[in-house]
């Protein structure tokens, strides 16, 4: 290999540099220049039918998202925005065609060089088979992850720097980029830094107390179980995990209706034999309280049995030791039984609080995010997603809501953080 | 000193038994009472009654004969999006997870990253855009549609499960098939996807029952009640008029509540074993 590269530094221009270029200017040259006739005849069909079908489209679509449009009624900047961004995709596509025709332009320049022969016409559709397998095999789901998850969250992403709102919307007007204007008015104009103040300290308070909430119970419950002096466990764990099994929109829509106060039986049935009635549904305290423990009742038998599931791993002998050495019950749970059921299952308890985070279900189904609150625009029990969702389908204020998910995009990004370093998966991936 | 200690771990029982029960009483009773909500006769839920005087079952009559009751329709509309789903998912996954798991190739250490981001991402927060673009493809109000978002937003979570397992089984394998002269393809059809069938089943169940329990999406989708799935449709029983409704919305419910907890209690056992395997041990 040295003296091979010692002697092609005489010539001016090497091969590999030559044929480089030569794809770098039009795509396929270089094959062609290496005598690779067919690929290089393919390369330049590709080029060419890519660039006509997708200049008029990438064109517009990037000249969109600059401008977002420039004659109202004509130019509707939402489809402009996508378009755009769609565009951003495909570009994105043919620049790596192009930056797969440069290296294969190089590379087989140096394989001439070496005096290698050229790949037979079957040998070459062999080696593109195996070397492009593992793009064949993402390619459906990655174009179907790009166009339904990823433009999604960055047309999201793009409306919060937008003035897209009620009176402000396409076709009849025009949109234009703000900068971070919407995220200045979340924190200078009364109302929105108020509800935002208010929704976020639930949301965080609603995450923290009712994750934790659910992996105590079902962390209690598991350890109970498990106690070898207990009998019928498979009667006992079935129907433990009950909660988990009803579909929840179905257990939430019940507990809505047990908490109404009108015909709802825990007022009528239970309570009232105290002589209490709780306003569940119209006072954001009980309201709130009412939620916590709901969803304590959904959450609980997830980690219950994930964590019945650990403690059969836990291994015997240790805990053989801890009695030789005399240690109570409570140091064996302290030192020995929690470390090893947390360090198991740290990644799938840390998406249980992102989960709660995001759990826009149990909100909207119990009571629509209600009480109304006087001086903000989010009811007493909203959390940030399901103000999101209020914002965006009922009152249209689509960049503040955008504004607000970027905010909640930037939190969950924390949990994910989290993730990436309790996740095992992650610290073998050193192999490849 | 023996005895007493026997007392106490006897006490102790005891308190533990109890405990059991009254968390029994607490899972129990919600589900207890719409079950007999459902028995009920009439609308009228101030009137109802714990034990109903007279059971009765009209409101699953009239979920199955009323003219008026699309119940049928929507069963069949989220069976058809469960099966298309829970099929369509198993495909497309695995096909990911064996390239992310097997081959080395730009973009992978990235493409896993994006997938364990993505996945704490709800499809809430892209539902204006994805309505646009449903909506420019002539999508929208149809069951299409919607299984189309469903297959796309299982991906990252479910490439990263499967991905996860593939990992584990042993690359040996495949290694001694490549010798005997396997594709890529055939050592994927013959050796992976037998060895990965717990958490391929585990992948197709959660598919298949997410339409079922699923309302958001087909709320902002489908806009026409014979394009329904069953949990929106139910859901509607009750969001108009609350009190009016819940006893067919009780006897609605019972209905999906009852196959989907037998599947579920039947093979929680393979979930938790893939959940855990797929996310700890890599």
């Amino acid at each position: 290999m040295a003296t091979e590269q010692n002697d092609t530094k005489a010539r001016k221009i090497q091969p590999r540099t030559l044929a480089m270029i030569l794809s770098i200017i039009i795509p396929g040259l270089g094959q062609i220049y290496n005598r690779r006739f067919l690929k290089g005849c393919i390369f330049l069909i590709v080029t060419i039918s890519f660039l006509v079908t997708t200049w008029n489209f990438i064109d517009i679509g990037i000249w969109g998202l600059f401008t977002l449009g420039t004659i109202p009624r004509e130019h509707h900047s939402i489809q402009l925005l996508i378009q755009g961004l769609i565009s951003l995709i495909v570009l994105g596509f043919g620049i790596a065609i192009y930056i797969y025709n440069i290296k294969d332009a190089r590379s087989d320049a140096i394989a001439r060089e070496l005096k290698r022969p050229n790949p037979t016409l079957f040998q070459g559709m062999r080696n593109f088979y195996d070397n492009g397998f593992p793009y064949f095999m993402i390619l459906p789901g990655l174009l179907m992850l790009l166009f339904i998850v990823v433009v999604p969250l960055l047309f999201m992403l793009a409306l919060a720097f937008t003035d897209y709102n009620q009176y402000n919307a396409p076709p009849r007007n025009l949109l234009s980029w703000v900068g971070f204007q919407n995220f200045v008015d979340l924190t200078k104009i009364d109302i929105w830094k108020n509800t935002f103040l208010s929704v976020f300290s639930w949301t965080i308070v609603w995450t923290v107390v009712a994750t934790t909430l659910q992996i105590v119970l079902g962390l209690f419950l598991a350890l109970l179980v498990n106690d070898p002096r207990i009998k019928f466990k498979r009667t006992i764990r079935t129907f433990l995990i009950l909660p988990w099994a009803v579909p929840a929109f179905v257990s939430i829509l019940i507990f809505s209706a047990l908490f109404n106060p009108t015909f709802g039986a825990i007022n009528r049935d239970i309570l009232s034999q105290f002589n209490v009635m709780i306003p569940w549904l119209s006072d954001p305290f009980w309201a709130k309280v009412a939620l916590i423990m709901i969803q304590t009742w959904l959450g609980f038998p997830f980690v219950f049995a994930l964590f019945t599931g650990v403690l059969q791993s836990v291994p015997r002998d240790m805990y053989e030791a801890a009695d030789v050495d005399g240690g109570t019950r409570w140091q064996k749970l302290r030192h020995i039984t929690l470390p090893h059921l947390l360090f198991a299952t740290a990644p799938l308890l840390i998406m249980q609080y992102a989960g709660n985070f995001n759990n826009f279900n149990i909100i909207y189904l119990f009571n629509e995010g209600n009480p109304a609150v006087r001086g903000q625009n989010a009811g007493g029990t909203d959390i940030l997603i399901s103000w999101v969702y209020k914002l965006t389908f009922e009152s249209n204020n689509y960049n503040m809501a955008a504004a607000i998910t970027i905010i909640m995009g930037l939190i969950i990004s924390v949990f994910a953080f989290f993730q990436f370093r309790k996740t095992a998966s992650f610290k073998e991936e050193g192999r490849y | 000193m023996a005895m007493s200690r026997k007392k106490k771990s006897r006490i102790e029982v005891t308190f533990i038994y109890i405990f059991f029960l009254v968390m029994f009483i607490i899972i129990g009773y919600p589900l207890f009472w719409a079950l007999m909500m459902s028995l009920n006769e009439g609308s009228n839920m101030l009137v109802t009654d714990l034990l109903p005087k007279n059971p009765t079952l009209e409101h699953y009559k009239w979920l199955f004969t009323s003219p008026n009751s699309d119940y049928i329709i929507w069963y069949k509309n989220s069976l058809y999006v469960a099966v298309v789903n829970s099929v369509g998912s198993v495909i497309i996954t695995s096909l990911i997870a064996y390239a992310f798991s097997r081959y080395k190739f730009v973009g992978r250490k990235y493409g896993l990253y994006m997938f364990l981001l993505l996945q704490m991402f709800p499809a809430l927060m892209g539902m204006v855009a994805l309505y646009i673009l449903l909506n420019t493809i002539g999508l929208t109000d149809s069951l299409y549609g919607l299984m189309l978002i469903y297959l796309g937003g299982q991906i990252p979570f479910n490439a990263w499960l499967v991905k996860g397992y593939f990992d584990t089984i042993p690359k040996e394998l495949d290694e001694a098939a490549k010798i005997d002269g396997a594709g890529h393809l055939k050592i994927f059809w013959t050796i992976m996807l037998p060895l990965a069938k717990p958490i391929l089943a585990v992948v197709a169940l959660f598919n298949f029952m997410a339409p079922f329990m699923d309302f958001l999406l087909p709320r902002i989708v489908l806009t026409s009640p014979e394009k329904y799935t069953l949990a929106l449709g139910l859901y509607n029983f009750i969001n108009d008029q609350f009190s009016t409704n819940f006893t067919r919305f009780a006897a609605g419910s019972i209905l999906i509540a009852v196959p989907i907890a037998l599947v579920f209690l039947l093979l929680q056992r393979y979930l938790i074993s893939g959940l855990t395997s797929g996310a700890t041990k890599g």
